[in-house]
């Protein structure tokens, strides 16, 4: 019989994010992404802490959990701006996650090169940007990804008929109660309207027990050993594949190294390993190792974020709105530009941090720390990212293409 | 619990803030076990059932009012040519004297004096009964200089008095930082007690508008910023002048428009004529009632970019009268106010490029008046009075800190 699998999926992004950008800076050749006076920021800054603090000791200790045990697998997306400045600002940590993925343990999931919302606004735009990050992932790492996972894990019918016809074995989604209704998370389905698609979704509860819990001291089950959530693990009855998503950067960033998420991380895989039904898949390797047993139907967007699972976050307020209509509002005159630096800006700021930096939805509950910003208020993101788009038309009307 | 109010001036014949916080704190106090009499400087009739007030002295607010207000410690005045200091000193001093003539104050449990111009008269009152004193204080005179020295006289008067006290209340961080950086107060014996607001009456939209040409100019696509305040160094006004004039080269139809009276009047309006921005500058002068409400409600944006504020009740002012708010960081306001624009006071480019991007975005400016209203709504004095009561209760068993 087939042995039951955990497919642990890690996501590793870093946005551009744009420095103070004041309305006097409009038509003035300002670099929108270069802040040199705010650390928070600054995009090298704020690489090279996560690259210290995340990604070089998580590679380091997935490197050594591959060479000790044969099983461990996992399953990466890396966005198309982390490369970029990966290329830029730290070659040799890039060289680290290319060392990963050359074991082969490693499978590579496909998305959007800059991290956007743009399958809800362009469709066209999208598929430009899957092929960038295609032929990034190519040019890095060798890989073609055969699963593919739309930003902030969105999802619903329409993005499973898209990746169905465009070819793609699997999408990753967020397995929220409200559409698997009596079903589990722990299988593989196929989604409704789709013919050799499946989809993997993700078990939020344990998931979210490392991610968001982990360090927690007031949550009851802490602190959570390697023992412990592998038992939690065994004890579930049902199901084929669990399927773990998280951010990459809860290994040393979200979870600081102090809470022991390295020494979780290290014991874990044999953990779960010591009971010899239990083993470790890719992505792709579980959907060709287990039969769809249900389809799925997903009529609105989800995402895997807040409680609501939905865009609220990063679409909820009218300011939000404004941004990011009035950015695709742009599209035809940019791409028609043929200037490949505008395209790119254009492109960047795309990103859908930018939006989540002006989510006012928790500033006035005072829980600043689930509010990840490199901003004073999310009116200031607003005010940085409108002076950038203005800068954006300013351009266009300089090359003749007045809007 | 009795408590033995020391004040200077209470609504309706406040010249600023200082009135409303005392008044709105001792109503909220006033529902707790606590009675309070509060002393006041002048003669007039209130019609205030939630505590007893009494007149140190007899004369009327008028006239008081002529030796100057409550914050007009560190200047001079020009009366008939001559030069010299307000006679808020003499003032300050009849008030000390008259709150020593006092009776019946053995019945208090505590003293509790509301700034420098009653602090001596507090000081007194401990040395006289021995009871514990707290100095709250509503600024310092670095803040009502505009971050320059002051009167070394004012600034004699507040150390003295806050050595002497058993206990400071500070009604902001950035008021405690002060306290401790210009009078070397041990930074243990001061409280941060942040300021609230009360409930304010609804807007009857159906009542036209007293600027009733402001109002016109806004059918035709002008935006009014409003600056509520003393016209006073304090209030960093000349850099919203020159903030102003970057905003009128992006945005012509843009009009500021000054409420308050103070010695910079003279010197805004002629640096509104050297800008060239005379024509989108209004000077209202001191209002009061439905003319100062109006003012927040014509505004597109309310700005206090104050170089030090202890406090500042305007901006939740204007956040409860639905309008949005720019508000300099160097504002204890801006400790306890997250839906409002914050920037250095210092930072003309930054404070033109925030008030454009209101006059311009109208969804940047509904979000803020939204979230605002909300957290406006969650507003009220019972937390510092609650914090006031515990302070009250360990003075009376003579715990410090």
């Amino acid at each position: 019989m087939t042995k039951r699998a955990i497919v642990l999926y890690l996501h590793a992004h870093q946005p551009f994010r744009i420095g103070h950008f004041s309305t006097f800076d409009i038509g003035e050749n300002k670099n929108y992404f270069d802040e040199p006076n705010d650390m928070r920021a600054n995009n090298r800054a704020v690489l090279d802490k996560v690259i210290q603090k995340s990604y070089i000791p998580t590679n380091r200790k997935l490197l050594e959990l591959i060479q000790q045990h044969p099983e461990f697998k996992i399953s990466l997306s890396i966005t198309g701006t982390l490369i970029e400045q990966l290329e830029k600002w730290s070659p040799h940590t890039l060289e680290s996650f290319k060392e990963l993925v050359a074991t082969d343990k490693v499978e590579i999931v496909g998305e959007t090169y800059h991290h956007s919302l743009a399958f809800f606004y362009s469709l066209a735009e999208f598929n430009n940007q899957v092929q960038m990050h295609r032929d990034k992932i190519w040019e890095v790492f060798g890989k073609k990804p055969t699963v593919f996972r739309n930003t902030e894990l969105s999802y619903n019918n329409d993005l499973a008929v898209w990746a169905d016809r465009a070819g793609y074995k699997a999408v990753l989604a967020e397995g929220w109660d409200p559409i698997l209704q009596w079903r589990s998370p722990n299988y593989v389905y196929r989604p409704v309207g789709t013919q050799t698609l499946k989809l993997l979704l993700k078990n939020y509860k344990l998931s979210d027990d490392i991610a968001f819990r982990f360090g927690d001291q007031n949550w009851e089950s802490w602190p959570l050993t390697a023992d412990k959530y592998a038992h939690w693990l065994n004890a579930i009855d049902n199901g084929t594949n669990i399927n773990l998503f998280m951010d990459y950067e809860t290994f040393g960033e979200h979870q600081w190294k102090e809470s022991g998420i390295f020494d979780f991380l290290s014991h874990f895989p044999g953990e779960w390993l010591k009971n010899e039904n239990n083993t470790f898949m890719t992505a792709s390797e579980a959907v060709d190792s287990y039969d769809a047993v249900d389809t799925i139907d997903t009529p609105y967007t989800t995402t895997w974020a807040d409680t609501e699972r939905d865009l609220s976050a990063w679409l909820g307020n009218p300011m939000q709105q404004q941004a990011i209509e009035a950015l695709y509002g742009l599209s035809e005159k940019i791409l028609s530009s043929n200037d490949w630096a505008l395209i790119e800006d254009w492109r960047k700021l795309q990103t859908s941090d930018h939006f989540y930096y002006m989510c006012t939805k928790w500033f006035n509950d005072g829980d600043i720390h689930a509010y990840f910003s490199p901003y004073d208020s999310p009116y200031i993101a607003f005010m940085n990212f409108m002076n950038t788009w203005h800068d954006l038309r300013y351009r266009l009307t300089e090359k003749g293409l007045d809007t | 619990m009795k408590i033995l109010m020391l004040g200077w001036e209470l609504p309706p014949h406040n010249s600023g803030g200082l009135g409303v916080a005392c008044y709105q704190l001792c109503e909220a106090l006033s529902v707790k076990d606590i009675d309070i009499e509060f002393v006041l400087p002048y003669n007039e009739v209130h019609s205030i059932d939630f505590m007893k007030v009494r007149a140190a002295l007899s004369h009327s607010a008028g006239s008081l009012r002529i030796s100057g207000i409550a914050y007009d410690s560190f200047k001079y005045t020009d009366t008939q040519g001559n030069e010299q200091w307000l006679s808020i000193f003499d003032q300050q001093k009849l008030y000390e004297q008259a709150a020593a003539q006092l009776t019946g104050y053995e019945s208090f449990d505590i003293i509790h004096a509301h700034d420098w111009l009653t602090f001596k008269a507090g000081v007194l009152l401990k040395q006289k009964t021995g009871k514990p004193l707290i100095l709250h204080v509503h600024s310092v005179e670095s803040d009502r200089s505009g971050g320059n020295y002051g009167n070394p006289l004012a600034r004699e008067i507040e150390q003295e008095s806050m050595l002497m006290a058993d206990k400071i209340v500070a009604v902001s961080q950035h008021t405690k930082n002060i306290i401790i950086a210009d009078y070397a107060i041990p930074a243990d014996k001061i409280e941060v007690i942040h300021n609230s607001i009360g409930k304010i009456d609804e807007v009857n939209l159906s009542e036209p508008n007293s600027y009733k040409y402001l109002a016109a100019l806004k059918n035709h696509g002008y935006k009014v910023i409003s600056s509520i305040g003393r016209l006073t160094i304090q209030k960093n006004l000349i850099n919203l002048l020159h903030a102003f004039k970057l905003v009128t080269n992006k945005e012509p139809k843009a009009i500021l428009l000054f409420v308050g009276n103070g010695e910079q009047e003279t010197e805004l309006l002629l640096l509104a004529a050297e800008l060239g921005i005379s024509r989108n500058v209004m000077f209202a002068g001191f209002q009061r009632g439905k003319r100062w409400r109006d003012a927040y409600t014509i505004a597109d944006l309310f700005v206090m970019p104050s170089v030090s504020e202890p406090f500042g009740l305007t901006p939740l002012e204007a956040v409860a009268l639905g309008v949005p708010v720019l508000i300099s960081k160097q504002s204890g306001v801006s400790e306890v106010l997250k839906n409002a624009l914050k920037v250095d006071f210092w930072d003309v480019n930054e404070m033109a490029n925030q008030m454009l991007a209101v006059l311009q975005n109208q969804s940047l400016k509904n979000e803020l008046i939204v979230n605002g209203s909300k957290e406006y709504e969650s507003m009220n004095w019972s937390k510092a009075a609650n914090q006031l009561e515990e302070i009250y209760a360990k003075a009376v068993r003579g715990v410090s800190g």
